[in-house]
């Protein structure tokens, strides 16, 4: 699987269409992101496992949105699995100030094993440019019973307790590339105050809901352990938005309020 | 296009999470936790998240500042150097050694936090020697 990234990587370098690719390195048993501009080097690719399955993913994506802003002439490849090349798409949908384009970037995508498609809950750990690997089913979890949402509420306030502020959610998450973030702001986490209000998880929750691409990198860099995937996809679920997979589908046009 | 990230240890305190400095064109743009590093598996307190922040601040002190009448102003590195060597003297002289502690940095480098705490000890004579990552 790994040997048909390098390849298709070694071709994008070598045909000279992109000036580096994104990706992972190993070096010893330490695996990090890395940008490759010589065909040599791709031999050290990593596809991110180290002890285990995925163990070792960073939100690529993001760092591309920085590289893309830093070198605004370039041509990036980027190795995706499935849940990054949504927040790939969610990006380039977003119509920010970032020169991070479509025709700036070459996804080159392979598709998560099953076992880890399971223990992800994902919906489809595939993605559109897929390079090497088959498409495998998808398990997207069931939707939350609502039943008892009080009682549910109740847990999660629980949950929020065990923040320690550290922010690590927003830093490894690929989709929260905002100059200036509310969740900084001095009223959602107020100084000297351990944990911070609810409305700080909660709040982001709603900053992600139909932007959340479930790739879970939140959950890894929480120190608290906190089940945050959990909490957007009931959030989104909450407000109406179901678990959509963002990026598979442009939203439709909104109806200008003058022809109402 | 230069991007790199470099593995290191965080300085803050002595738990010694792992992270990369990720520099673009040589200049510090970010921190991010080692997913590898057997110490953190990928996680860093809000601290070790913004590690890369300091070095190079803006905000960074490049001049001793001596306070004269209540205020900070920028003095010359002797002017502050025969402050600080004669008021050490005086102290010691008049309260003993213990009397003076010294506060280390995390945001220095390790020879430099040795010097410090060799300077307490071997010339002031004092074992009051800590350091801001006491956690």
């Amino acid at each position: 699987m790994k040997q048909k990234i390098i390849e298709r990587a070694k071709e994008l370098l070598a045909s000279g269409e992109i000036g580096g690719f994104l990706a992972l390195k190993q070096e010893g048993m330490h695996i990090a992101p890395h940008l490759f501009t010589d065909p040599a080097e791709l031999d050290m690719l990593s596809l991110g496992d180290a002890q285990g399955l995925g163990d070792a993913r960073y939100p690529l994506v993001k760092l591309l949105y920085t590289l893309a802003e830093r070198f605004p002439q370039e041509k990036f490849g980027i190795m995706v699995r499935g849940c990054d090349e949504r927040a790939l798409n969610q990006l380039i949908k977003e119509d920010r100030s970032c020169p991070l384009r479509a025709s700036r970037v070459v996804a080159v995508g392979f598709a998560c094993p099953e076992e880890l498609a399971r223990a992800c809950e994902c919906a489809q750990p595939w993605p559109q440019a897929l390079v090497a690997g088959e498409k495998g089913p998808g398990f997207p979890p069931p939707e939350a019973d609502f039943a008892d949402l009080m009682t549910e509420l109740q847990q999660w306030f629980g949950e929020a307790d065990r923040c320690m502020k550290c922010l690590g959610c927003k830093n490894s998450c690929p989709v929260c590339v905002c100059h200036e973030c509310t969740l900084e702001e001095e009223a959602m986490l107020p100084q000297r105050q351990l944990p911070p209000t609810p409305n700080f998880l909660f709040t982001r929750a709603v900053h992600m809901v139909d932007r959340c691409v479930y790739c879970g990198l939140c959950e890894a860099a929480c120190p608290a352990g906190i089940p945050l995937k959990k909490l957007y996809r009931l959030v989104a679920q909450l407000v109406g938005q179901g678990i959509p997979l963002v990026g598979a589908a442009p939203r439709p046009q909104p109806q200008p309020a003058a022809t109402l | 296009m230069d991007y790199k990230s470099t593995l290191t240890v965080c300085p803050y305190c002595g738990c010694g999470c792992g992270f990369y400095l990720e520099t673009v064109n040589g200049k510090l743009v970010g921190t991010k936790p080692s997913a590898t590093s057997p110490v953190n598996n990928g996680k860093l307190c809000v601290k070790g998240w913004n590690v890369h922040e300091f070095v190079q601040s803006p905000r960074r002190l490049t001049n001793p500042l001596l306070r004269k009448g209540g205020e900070l102003v920028e003095v010359s590195w002797d002017e502050a150097l025969d402050y600080v060597a004669g008021e050490l003297r005086r102290i010691k002289a008049e309260h003993g050694p213990d009397s003076i502690a010294f506060l280390a940095s995390a945001k220095i480098t390790n020879e430099d936090n040795y010097l410090l705490q060799k300077f307490a000890r071997a010339a002031v004579g004092t074992n009051n020697v800590d350091h801001c990552a006491r956690l």
